[in-house]
């Protein structure tokens, strides 16, 4: 039996990773095809990396990325704040707040906000508003609920009596909060932020819906691409994004598993 | 007094940018496209659009099912590995979900299609092409293949949280292995079964684009039937009218859903 599910699990991160495979061997292909593999060659790559316009797209992907989740860990981890001191009415209308976007679908999301801009655009007679700052607008927007959930738990288990100790001892408020809460509570703002960043690289549906032709990122991009026959540099260039991605999530694993037996040890084994 | 201020700026920015996008959504969805002028024109068309609905609350509540099966061991089998290996497996699953949903989906397609990796794996065997894609069975893979992530990760955080305790306390009593699945495993996880089956089925059944690749005519989606609205069609009002009743929808759904978990705190794991 147990060997009968540990190789079911092997099969499903087999059926999860083979579209990877697919299209990493895609990217050493002398052929277009992605189906039939002609012969090997690294030319894609260095295709890739003499196009400055994907380069381009794929740098307005990380400013926006980085500009909204930077925004928004900065909104959220203060909303988390007040939301863990708030109680009652207050505190559950703001988390049925925090809920729409999370339960609003992707497309619901990008459509309300394509037609928000729109209205917009015609009260004020913009001709084209949407572009950079719609764009940014909507990803700090789906972006804040990831931060506020992976903060507030941090908050909740966080010792209550700490800021009141940093408060007796003399601190102001504002003391109390940069040289403690926010000490403690850093890797949930680390990890809201790193959610935030990836969910914003790789977004399109809601991009989709709110960005005009002045300002493109790499997902939009791809799916004008894949409209018609797709050129295999893409795929070079997805295989690179994979093994970097690969790279730092097992580098910051290691990382948390030693943070986690680090202090496992700290406070004597409980388990 | 704190708390409220430091709620302030994320209550004001999440209704303008989330609360405010959905009243326009509903007044786009009441409104005719050229006049602007009150109308309930948009909805009373919504009729011929309900075989498209049915359709897609269809393909998505067999996706979902298929993924709670194929989801459920896997969660099962990583929970039950040593806190090293839960953390790089956890990691492992929702990794797929950082990369471009829409060159991964052009891989499936490079698998499927007639002339593609399976089919001529199978030619070379000497059989005839299999039908593999552009009808449902392709539509509910992609989708399966593309929301699985979503069904292992708040199963595994539920099944990882059960008291081993409990078990034995099951065991001590009599309970054989079955029991011990069937009367204390599976209902402590439903919370995580219904959430699940919640994060599989809202973006599954607004999703575009799978059906559009994998699909054919005949297995269009609401999600593509909306886009198309958007960014062809030009009909920003009936778009929103489609969307405005997709939202009810899946409220209701959840809200159905919720109804099988007493505690909605658990309920709620966010990826």
């Amino acid at each position: 039996m147990k060997k009968f599910s540990r190789v079911f699990t092997v099969l499903v991160f087999l059926f999860l990773y083979i579209p990877m495979i697919v299209l990493a061997v895609a990217s050493f292909n002398t052929g277009t095809d992605m189906a039939a593999f002609k012969g090997f060659t690294l030319s894609r790559y260095a295709e890739l990396f003499r196009d400055r316009s994907l380069l381009a797209l794929l740098g307005n992907s990380v400013i926006i990325s980085i500009l909204a989740s930077l925004i928004a860990t900065v909104l959220g981890t203060m909303a988390a704040v007040g939301l863990h001191n708030a109680r009652g009415r207050l505190k559950s209308a703001v988390m049925t707040l925090t809920n729409i976007p999370m339960t609003n679908p992707d497309i619901v999301t990008g459509v309300s906000l394509a037609l928000l801009f729109a209205f917009t655009g015609s009260v004020l007679k913009i001709k084209s508003i949407l572009g950079f700052w719609t764009l940014l607008i909507a990803h700090i927007t789906f972006n804040l609920p990831y931060v506020i959930l992976s903060v507030l738990p941090k908050l909740t288990q966080m010792d209550p009596d700490l800021e009141d100790a940093a408060l007796d001892l003399g601190c102001t408020p504002s003391q109390a909060f940069f040289k403690v809460i926010l000490h403690d509570i850093m890797p949930g703002v680390i990890s809201g932020f790193m959610m935030a960043f990836t969910m914003s690289l790789d977004d399109f549906v809601i991009s989709y819906f709110v960005t005009g032709s002045s300002f493109i990122t790499l997902p939009v991009e791809i799916y004008n691409y894949t409209k018609k026959p797709i050129h295999p540099k893409i795929y070079a260039l997805f295989t690179l994004m994979f093994l970097t991605i690969l790279v730092l999530m097992v580098v910051m694993n290691l990382l948390q598993g030693k943070d986690a037996e680090r202090k496992l040890r700290k406070r004597g084994v409980r388990a | 007094m704190k708390s409220k201020r430091l709620l302030a700026p994320y209550v004001a920015w999440m209704t303008v940018f989330t609360l405010i996008p959905l009243g326009v959504v509903v007044y786009y969805a009441f409104t005719d496209s050229l006049t602007g002028q009150f109308t309930l024109a948009n909805l009373n068309n919504l009729g011929a659009y309900l075989p498209i609905f049915l359709r897609s609350i269809f393909l998505s509540l067999i996706s979902a099912a298929i993924c709670l099966l194929i989801g459920y061991p896997v969660a099962y089998t990583i929970a039950n590995t040593s806190p090293k290996w839960q953390r790089m497996l956890s990691m492992l699953v929702m990794l797929p979900m950082c990369m471009s949903f829409l060159l991964r989906t052009l891989a499936w397609v490079a698998m499927l299609e007639d002339t593609g990796i399976i089919n001529s794996l199978v030619t070379a065997l000497g059989l005839k092409p299999l039908p593999l894609i552009r009808n449902n069975g392709s539509v509910i893979l992609g989708m399966v293949y593309n929301y699985l992530p979503y069904m292992i990760t708040p199963l595994y955080t539920v099944i990882m949280k059960i008291d081993p305790r409990l078990i034995e306390a099951a065991q001590d009593l009599g309970c054989n292995h079955r029991q011990v699945f069937t009367r204390v495993i599976l209902p402590l996880s439903v919370p995580g079964i219904i959430s699940g089956v919640t994060m599989v089925f809202v973006p599954a059944v607004s999703t575009f684009y799978i059906s559009q690749k994998l699909g054919s005519t005949g297995t269009t989606m609401i999600g593509d039937v909306i886009e198309s609205q958007f960014k062809t069609a030009y009909n920003p009002n009936l778009g929103a009218a489609l969307s405005l009743v997709m939202m009810i929808l899946i409220f209701i759904c959840i809200g159905f859903m919720n109804r099988f978990t007493d505690n909605d705190e658990e309920g709620v794991v966010t990826p």
